[in-house]
């Protein structure tokens, strides 16, 4: 955006635009000012950062890898999933590396035993009482640090109480089971499935739905604690509730909680198989916006849309036209051999 | 509704549809979304008035304030108060808290039990329920009730200490009788809970509790009141601020931050915000200051926003305080009608002014953050910090926040100069602190002792080990301090001799165990405290606690996975985590007090 801007010549009354302008001295980039940068030390590596930037991307600059779930470059860091956190020297407790601002002089560990203590417990706390079968990001992260969340006992059963749960009250455990959030499916419209039984509670689908993306907020987080949950007001079903179906929160979901009901379809019958798929991008053609979409193809039948999040037009968001409004491309008979002659 | 918002001035906001007037065109502009704020007084409304939450009255509310039903439901479920389910319009709330288990908490609730039914089912034909409540902050009271009664004349009733009979016959008779109760305004003054120090002299900040008429403005000046906030106006806002610098006050909210840093005039405070929310298990000094001398926090409020120059302070009074928001609701008025408060105090030309907003119980709420987001009718989860509340805090603008006590420490730096008030106390902990006494002490009550008196002689001006007599452990700091053995008691009571020996302060809780108690239930019930009482933002408190709980409760049944040394290697990486990983104090203390005790006596 800033570049474009800077390339914009300004038209000035009365002089023709066309005239070259006089050669002059080759302007020469002047060296980047220190002052909008900050030196941080992370890992033993001096790295310095642009102002204003956080400790995430300034390990990644550095190229060191920092596992993160609640974070998205296109949503306001919420910093909930404490996974990033790193060790930051005269800090008594870890902090996220997501949200928290490079400081001059700033000395951080990225890989200590402390760090990897908590990122390790803090995997084994979701993977004991969340489903992330269908998160591969999870699952490489669980690799990863070594995480046994079996170790919490097997989870509980699901519940389809979770809604009704009342702060401040809860049954006592008796420890045997590990208290999990599994619950049953809500598919309560055609177009994608709530499977809150996989939600890590990150955030990002209340985000997209919020002030980061679609401004409809049909969702929010309800309830206290453990029994915090994502919920419409008074759990209403979807079509009762201000979604516009835009499937933002589809598309931020990192663990498959919230999917495409062709999705979700095909992985209980089994057909799900992403390595048969095919990506495809494309223009959306419904309006002028000129959305990017990407097809997900498989057997030569669009299974789920999304878009880019590094695309400029959409940040990864679509509309309900250009998320769900596909299955016209699939139908190959022509209106009479469908008989529908209307 | 309507009582706290006001008429609703277009069909834009729920009332009726004029369409001279509202025609197509929004009249609201920028105003749309800015009374957020009073979403949870309308919460509190709603409640009072219908027993629950309705659809319909949420609805209508969202309508007025703008704000989204879905966000105003996750708000209302937050709250432990709040019911967005039906519910009898008459409630109990019984404490089954760990202050109350030494005093006969669990015998109460199990005879409840049999005379209502299980907690949570409804009694009296419909027109009652009960429910367990955490601490309500009447330890020395205790076994302590708090009844609600929802209708047109609502009313709120504390029973303490209460036995079942007395509990049911009240109930009864608050659940049928429609005329309001008189507010049990006195009973809490009459139970003296301050008189539990024998010799008043000693009395700095808790002087005139149980002395004067909480009641009368008049009785609070002729014993002094208002001579600090006349001296704080002669000497002038820079050099009040540079007293308390002086004093090297530290908060005493329970992270004992050096209050002089906080109040940095550079920062341009806008808002001054009086952190009333006095949830930690076993406290309830600030209680006892509000209700029996209300008039001397509103004097330190006034104080400490006329010197700082904020142009409001929010008083975030704990919701099962009803007693105090009356007592300090009654203050607030008389003080602006004598001119001490409002517009042009004491005709110095300047200004402010006081909100009390309650909370509705949610223990997170007494951290800073968390308790602006609950004023800013947003859920009560704290936020991320740095930056810290000085620099973004109420509204996103710069704000002071101090605690009751704190505050009221400001009438005597004023008074006596900040370099006098340090020659009390020790060098790391200036002044005097207020410790609530409660468990298996001979007299619990509030005590004011200046710092550096050690633990046994605190005990000893209690009136000595109730119960069997024989100490086993005393609870230093709340749920979230830590246990300490009958051995250490020669501990002095400062920041800096607790913390020597792996514990804190914090609010001032001492809360005596004697050798019948089994610390193991107690363990328990601080677990499933933190269980309940954590927002569930981030990863490590909202699960970490949970997972604490059961690893306890699989001790406690014998059925340890692997070992039982797994097990308390599995606490001890749980607290680990939670320690280091959580947004906040209440997720990084949620493992304290279990990790003390199970480091001092081997329990399993």
């Amino acid at each position: 955006m800033g570049q474009e801007k800077d390339n914009v010549s300004i038209p000035v009354q009365g002089v023709n635009l066309l005239v070259p302008i006089a050669k002059g001295p080759v302007p020469t980039v002047p060296p980047p000012s220190p002052r909008g940068c900050v030196r941080v030390t992370i890992d033993g590596r001096e790295i310095v950062v642009p102002e204003g930037a956080t400790l995430l991307e300034a390990a990644r600059a550095a190229g060191i890898d920092t596992p993160t779930l609640c974070y998205l470059e296109s949503l306001t860091p919420v910093n909930v999933c404490r996974v990033c956190v790193v060790e930051l020297e005269g800090s008594r407790t870890l902090v996220p590396a997501c949200s928290r601002k490079a400081e001059n002089g700033m000395v951080v560990k990225t890989n200590s035993e402390r760090v990897r203590l908590s990122r390790r417990l803090i995997l084994e706390f979701l993977a004991s009482s969340v489903d992330v079968s269908t998160s591969p990001q999870i699952q490489s992260y669980l690799e990863r640090y070594d995480a046994r969340p079996k170790r919490f006992g097997t989870p509980q059963p699901p519940s389809a109480e979770r809604d009704a749960a009342r702060a401040g009250v809860h049954v006592p455990p008796d420890g045997s089971q590990a208290a999990a959030v599994a619950q049953p499916v809500k598919a309560d419209n055609e177009l994608y499935v709530r499977d809150y039984g996989k939600c890590i509670l990150c955030y990002k689908c209340v985000e997209a739905c919020g002030p980061d993306a679609q401004n409809t907020f049909a969702i929010a987080v309800a309830g206290r604690g453990f029994d915090a949950r994502i919920s419409t007001e008074y759990a209403v079903p979807l079509p009762e509730s201000a979604c516009v179906y835009c499937g933002n929160c589809i598309g931020v979901c990192p663990t498959g909680a919230l999917m495409f009901v062709s999705e979700h379809d095909m992985r209980k019958a089994g057909t799900w198989d992403e390595s048969q798929q095919t990506s495809t991008d494309t223009i959306c053609p419904y309006c002028g916006v000129g959305c990017t979409l990407t097809l997900r193809v498989q057997d030569e039948k669009i299974v789920k849309v999304d878009s880019p999040i590094e695309n400029g037009v959409t940040h990864g968001n679509l509309c309900v036209k250009g998320r769900f409004g596909w299955q016209f491309v699939q139908i190959r008979e022509k209106p009479e051999e469908r008989g529908d002659a209307r | 509704m309507d009582s706290v918002l006001g008429v609703p001035h277009s069909g834009w906001r729920g009332g009726p549809r004029r369409p001279d007037r509202d025609g197509h065109s929004a009249v609201d502009g920028h105003g749309r979304g800015a009374e957020r704020h009073q979403l949870l007084p309308v919460l509190h409304a709603i409640q009072s008035r219908l027993g629950w939450i309705t659809p319909g009255a949420l609805n209508y509310a969202c309508r007025r304030l703008d704000v989204p039903p879905a966000e105003a439901y996750g708000v209302a479920t937050f709250y432990g108060l709040f019911s967005v389910s039906p519910r009898p319009p008459c409630v109990l709330h019984v404490c089954d808290d760990i202050g109350c288990m030494t005093r006969g908490g669990e015998e109460l609730c199990r005879q409840l039990e049999n005379q209502l039914g299980p907690a949570g089912s409804t009694c009296l034909e419909g027109k009652a329920t009960w429910l367990r409540s955490p601490c309500l902050g009447l330890c020395e009271r205790a076994p302590a009730a708090l009844m609600s009664r929802a209708g047109e004349t609502h009313a709120e009733k504390v029973t303490a200490p209460a036995s079942s009979s007395s509990l049911t016959s009240t109930l009864e008779l608050f659940a049928i009788d429609t005329v309001e109760d008189p507010p049990d305004r006195f009973e809490a003054s009459s139970s003296a809970p301050q008189a539990a120090q024998s010799d008043h002299s000693q009395l700095k900040l808790l002087r005139r509790v149980g002395q004067i008429d909480p009641a009368s403005i008049d009785d609070y000046r002729a014993h002094g009141g208002y001579d600090a906030l006349r001296r704080a106006l002669d000497l002038g806002g820079a050099c009040v601020v540079r007293e308390v610098a002086n004093s090297r006050l530290v908060g005493r909210g329970g992270a004992a931050f050096p209050t002089g840093r906080k109040w940095d005039p550079a920062n341009k405070p806008r808002y001054l915000v009086c952190n009333a929310d006095e949830s930690e298990p076993g406290t309830f000094k600030d209680r006892v200051v509000m209700e029996a001398d209300p008039y001397s926090l509103i004097e330190a409020m006034t104080i400490a926003g006329t010197a700082l120059g904020c142009e409001r302070g929010y008083l975030y009074l704990r919701g099962e305080y009803p007693l105090a928001g009356q007592m300090l609701a009654h203050a607030i008025t008389h003080a602006r009608e004598r001119g001490y408060l409002g517009g042009n105090i004491l005709g110095r030309g300047v200004d402010f002014d006081i909100e009390i907003r309650r909370g509705a119980g949610a223990y997170i709420c007494g951290e800073e953050t968390a308790l602006f987001n609950s004023i800013e009718g947003l859920r009560g989860e704290p936020r991320s910090k740095p930056p810290f509340p000085t620099q973004v805090g109420l509204f996103g603008k710069p704000t002071v926040i101090n605690n009751v006590e704190t505050l009221i420490n400001l009438l005597l730096i004023v008074q006596e100069g900040g370099e006098r008030y340090t020659a009390t106390g020790t060098e790391g902990s200036t002044g005097t602190k207020l410790f609530c006494l409660s468990g298996h002490i001979a007299r619990p009550g509030v005590y004011e002792v200046p710092f550096g008196t050690t633990l046994r002689k605190l005990i000893e001006m209690g009136a000595g080990v109730a119960g069997s007599g024989r100490l086993k452990a005393v609870l230093v700091g709340g749920a979230a301090g830590a246990f300490l053995t009958p051995n250490e008691l020669d501990t002095p009571l400062t920041f800096e001799g607790t913390r020597a020996v792996g514990a804190s302060l914090g609010s001032g809780v001492v809360m005596l165990f004697d050798d019948t108690v089994d610390l193991r239930k107690i363990l328990y019930r601080i677990a499933a405290f933190f269980r309940d009482e954590s927002c569930g933002q981030c990863v490590p408190c909202r699960l970490g606690t949970v997972r604490q709980e059961e690893s306890l409760q699989r001790l406690h049944h014998g059925r340890p996975f692997g070992s039982v040394d797994n097990e308390l290697n599995v606490l001890k990486e749980v607290g680990q985590v939670m320690r280091d990983a959580s947004i906040c104090g209440l997720g990084q203390t949620a493992s304290s007090a279990v990790e003390s005790a199970l480091r001092r006596w081997r329990l399993f």
